[in-house]
């Protein structure tokens, strides 16, 4: 109300905000909204297929270094900066160390290293282990956590693609999971036979509740976003509710927990009891496999592509827009229905109601950090399963709250979202504006070949 | 564009009469979807109240006011004038519709002489006059017999599900009290059916300690949705409001430790808010981020960071940065007296109070004012706006910011009201139930109170009917919230349509 005139002062201030911020973010913007006339989709345009021409300028080097990887590269790189400055201020052992700082700078510095040090002991090779086993241990530990990671990543990704947002990898871990576990403690089978039809029942569990999700969206309209977090809680409670009946808990446990898996119903370990790394891993790389085939080499794919860019020229192009909203996202469940199955029949061997933990969630940022392809979806997997594990061992080792990661994971995330962002806090946005230097520029060289042929002459 | 925004922000206030099935009746096309869910709800309502009622009979406990003698007069006062009121409603309500059907048979004429808050203020002061006669009368527990009123109930279900079915087969709307009255004889049926279902052999619950702590309970809900209607409405989807909650608790806890002071803890609950806010605004409207994107990754942000702090700093000194006290309830003299109603409208804490005036304000500021027609503009149609001088970019800043600081008002409910201290995750999902509130309400700021007093009441139910012990398994009653939001988000109760640029950002060209 009071600013009743002030907009107007505002817009004659600055017309050219658009310039000075990024050509490029509003060009994609322009692409992805098709100039606001629709709602943009969840991945950047950029990472659609193909790549969007921009006004390429500046040279080489210059390229590189504002490009896509490099602001990736940069994001992870602030955010643990900026983790690694939270664990600091809050470390009372660092203000104490701070001190005698120019006393003994190294103890201050080794107390702010620790936890990330522990970080890295924890996930990719512990080289204070005694043998080989115990220094390899924790590799493997960070595969057997990316599983579920990527494969619930695999399912967001997958539906971001068709433009979904799809919170509920959560609720279809659930369903997953409960559909495998199933079939896993009541029925009695042989080795092989038995696995596929629980990663069968969890393909299936999550399909029937991912498709659920697309059915509504497909028939009725209802913004996905807001079923699929609903339909994460109701997944949740069924499982509570379960859990606590006879077809479910365990027999005289009062604990709401399922029996345990058949052992022909667990996945085969890949290097020996004494690691957790099992069989679901190669399950994670299969269904990396299937989905980069389905995305860029199937017709199927292509169609949730035309539908994720823009779904009225999708339907004027003739596809059937509800069936791949509905077909997307039973999909999409399935893949989060597997994550499932790797923690009821790889991980944790029978069903409880933590078994979801908060995969889902973490598959979200996965999806994003992977810019919702396949093989980026996978290492953004691998890259949060080493923080997941990395940060238990940090937790055990330096009392610093594994809480600290959820911070580094997300600020990652906010960052490559906003490359323009990060380009600016490393000061590498393009220059400006590229005529106002190129102008005196063009002039100078041939006033130069001028002077040097005055020179020979 | 701006009036029918404005019919829509005026209609929904029709109280407990969410459903609007006749919305497309005036093309000639009228939906199946009413009828068919009516049907099955009113099947499945004869299959629980009808056939699965016992012999008992429910209880519904009515507290008594704390001080004998002003609340007879209070409750005498209220009676007098809750009966002028609801006459004189009722009077300006018919006395306006006779000329309706007589005029013409154009659905426009009709629903024009009688604006949307008529009827729906009517059936408000007749509800009030009931609840004060019978203060009046000192009625201090109904009891009613659980098969009968389910039997009851279910007739008129069935009835009114198959009035549906015949209008609809008829190609004629459904009228909008057909849903409203459905809705309530379904919650009355539903309420003696659980209650009488429970322990021993008279169960009974205190009907004005469940509507209380569904009022308390659904503060937060009440905030966040606010927050999301005013980012909403301006074009910026608000998907941080779990995080504006939880900074905003977690603020409040620290910051009224540290100053000794809950109002101290209050102010900084709606900085926190707005700092959540600004990050929103700065990266998806200067750096153009995915709205949705930005918002789930700044709940996962929060809920880290305030673990984070929480497990280092708070927990090694909790007394010096986590013992925030409690605001005090207040009562407002005289109205706290009124029995039933005083109680639960009047006995409040300050945060309480700011809800009520947090609707009013953003209601009559989004639909009366000229800031909020801009709003509205900006949100329907940035270009449209911009082409007449409104600064599309700086609005959304501002209400986002704005939005921000009322969800973080909101979150302080947890630490200086509800528990006085913060644990980690203490919000428990609540931004999310708001958001739902907020589309259930249908992005208009009573609408979204409505909501979300509805989903503090299925909350508390929850809780009320653990208690007492109740046929169905307390994990159903607490899925309850959220299946009736698939249901109404997914159009049982009529087609919901965000504003038109909600998630677009805006890029001046």
């Amino acid at each position: 109300m009071s600013e009743s005139n002030t907009p107007r002062q505002e817009n004659e201030v600055e017309p050219e905000r658009p310039e000075t911020l990024n050509d490029e973010a509003v060009l994609d913007v322009a692409l992805d909204t098709a100039d606001g006339a629709m709602a943009p989709s969840a991945v950047p345009a950029t990472s659609q297929g193909g790549q969007i021409p921009h006004a390429a300028g500046g040279s080489v080097f210059r390229q590189i270094v504002t490009g896509n990887a490099m602001v990736s590269v940069l994001s992870v790189l602030l955010a643990i900066v900026l983790g690694g400055i939270l664990m600091a201020v809050t470390n009372p052992k660092v203000a104490e160390t701070a001190g005698y700082f120019f006393a003994q700078p190294g103890d201050m510095l080794t107390e702010v290293f620790r936890p990330y040090v522990a970080l890295v002991q924890g996930s990719i090779f512990n080289w204070a282990g005694a043998d080989a086993a115990a220094q390899l241990y924790p590799i493997t530990e960070t595969l057997t956590v990316s599983t579920p990671l990527i494969l619930a990543g695999l399912g967001v990704a997958l539906a971001f693609r068709a433009g979904l947002f799809n919170i509920g990898a959560q609720g279809q871990i659930i369903f997953g999971a409960l559909f495998g576990a199933y079939v896993g403690f009541t029925w009695h089978l042989p080795f092989l036979v038995h696995l596929l039809l629980v990663i069968v029942a969890g393909f299936v569990g999550g399909a029937v509740w991912g498709g659920v999700v697309g059915l509504l969206k497909a028939r009725t309209g209802a913004h996905e976003v807001i079923v699929t977090i609903m339909l994460n809680y109701i997944a949740n409670f069924l499982l509570l509710f379960l859990l606590t009946t006879p077809a479910f808990q365990r027999k005289g446990s009062t604990n709401p927990i399922s029996p345990f898996l058949d052992q022909s119903a667990l996945f085969p370990e890949l290097l020996g009891p004494q690691f957790r790394l099992h069989a679901g891993f190669l399950l994670a790389v299969l269904a990396t496999i299937f989905v980069w085939w389905l995305l860029n080499r199937s017709t199927l794919g292509f169609e949730f592509r035309a539908v994720g860019a823009n779904q009225s020229a999708a339907r004027t192009a003739g596809i059937n827009v509800p069936r791949a909203v509905i077909l997307v996202m039973a999909i999409a469940g399935a893949l989060a229905g597997l994550a499932g199955i790797a923690q009821v029949s790889g991980t944790e061997k029978y069903l409880s109601g933590g078994v979801a933990a908060s995969i889902g969630f973490d598959a979200i940022t996965v999806a994003l950090l992977g810019r919702s392809t396949p093989w980026g979806t996978f290492f953004a997997g691998l890259l949060f399963g080493a923080f997941r594990a990395g940060g238990v061992a940090m937790q055990a080792e330096t009392q610093t709250p594994i809480d600290i990661v959820l911070v580094i994971q997300s600020l990652i995330v906010l960052f490559i979202a906003a490359p323009p962002l990060v380009r600016a806090i490393f000061g590498l946005n393009p220059r400006k504006k590229k005529k106002a230097t190129g102008g005196p520029g063009s002039g100078t060289i041939p006033s130069g070949k001028i002077e040097s042929g005055a020179a020979t002459a | 564009m701006s009036t029918t925004t404005t019919q829509s922000g005026g209609g929904t206030p029709a109280g407990n009469a969410p459903a609007r099935p006749g919305k497309t009746g005036a093309t000639g096309l009228v939906s199946w979807k009413a009828g068919i869910g009516l049907s099955l709800l009113a099947i499945l309502g004869t299959a629980l109240f009808g056939f699965m009622s016992n012999s008992k009979s429910a209880g519904f406990g009515i507290a008594e006011a704390a001080n004998e003698a002003a609340s007879s007069v209070a409750a005498l006062v209220t009676f007098v004038l809750a009966l002028l009121l609801s006459v004189g409603l009722g009077y300006l309500w018919f006395a306006r519709r006779r000329p309706g059907p007589t005029s013409g048979s154009g659905l426009a004429s009709s629903s024009g002489t009688v604006p949307g808050w008529l009827p729906a203020s009517f059936v408000a002061a007749v509800v009030v006059l009931g609840l004060a006669a019978l203060g009046v009368a000192k009625v201090s527990k109904i009891t009613l017999p659980s098969a009968a009123i389910g039997w009851i109930a279910a007739v008129i279900l069935l009835g009114l599900a198959g009035y549906t079915v015949y209008l609809t087969q008829a190609k004629r709307a459904t009228p909008r009290w057909v849903g409203g009255t459905f809705a309530a004889v379904f919650l009355i049926g539903f309420m003696v059916w659980i209650v009488a279902g429970g322990n021993g052999d008279e169960p009974s619950i205190s009907l004005a300690g469940l509507i209380a702590g569904s009022v308390t309970l659904a503060v937060p809900l009440v905030f966040g949705s606010l927050s999301g209607v005013l980012c909403e409405r301006v074009g910026v989807v608000n998907i941080a409001i779990e995080g504006q909650l939880l900074l905003g608790a977690f603020s409040a806890a620290v910051v009224a430790t540290v100053t000794h002071n809950v109002y101290a803890g209050l102010v900084a609950a709606a900085v926190a808010g707005a700092l959540v806010s600004l990050v929103l605004a700065v990266v998806s409207i200067k750096y153009l981020v995915n709205q949705i994107i930005v918002g789930v990754v700044l709940n996962v942000l929060i809920s880290g960071l305030t673990s984070f702090l929480f497990s280092t700093l708070l927990t090694a000194d909790p007394d010096g940065l986590n013992k925030p006290g409690r605001l005090p309830p207040v009562d407002i003299p005289f109205l706290s007296d009124i029995p039933i109603i005083g109680p639960i409208l009047f006995h409040q804490s300050l945060v309480g109070y700011l809800m009520y005036i947090a609707v009013i304000v953003v209601y009559l500021g989004l639909f009366h004012t000229k800031w909020g027609l801009r709003v509205r503009a900006v949100g329907e149609h940035p270009q449209a706006a911009d082409t007449v001088g409104i600064n599309v970019n700086r609005t959304r800043f501002w209400n986002v910011l704005m939005g921000g600081a009322i969800a973080g008002i909101g979150g302080s409910f947890f630490t200086l009201v509800s528990v006085d201290a913060f644990s980690k995750d203490m919000s428990g999902g609540r931004g999310y139930i708001a958001l739902a509130a907020l589309i259930f309400g249908r992005w208009n700021p009573i609408g979204a109170f409505l909501a979300a007093l509805l989903f503090g009441f299925a909350d508390n139910l929850q809780s009320v009917i653990t208690i007492i012990g109740s046929p169905v398994p307390s994990q159903f009653m607490a899925m309850l919230p959220y299946a009736l939001t698939v249901f109404a988000v997914a159009g049982l109760v009529g087609r919901s349509r965000p504003p038109a640029a909600s998630g677009i950002p805006y890029v001046k060209g």
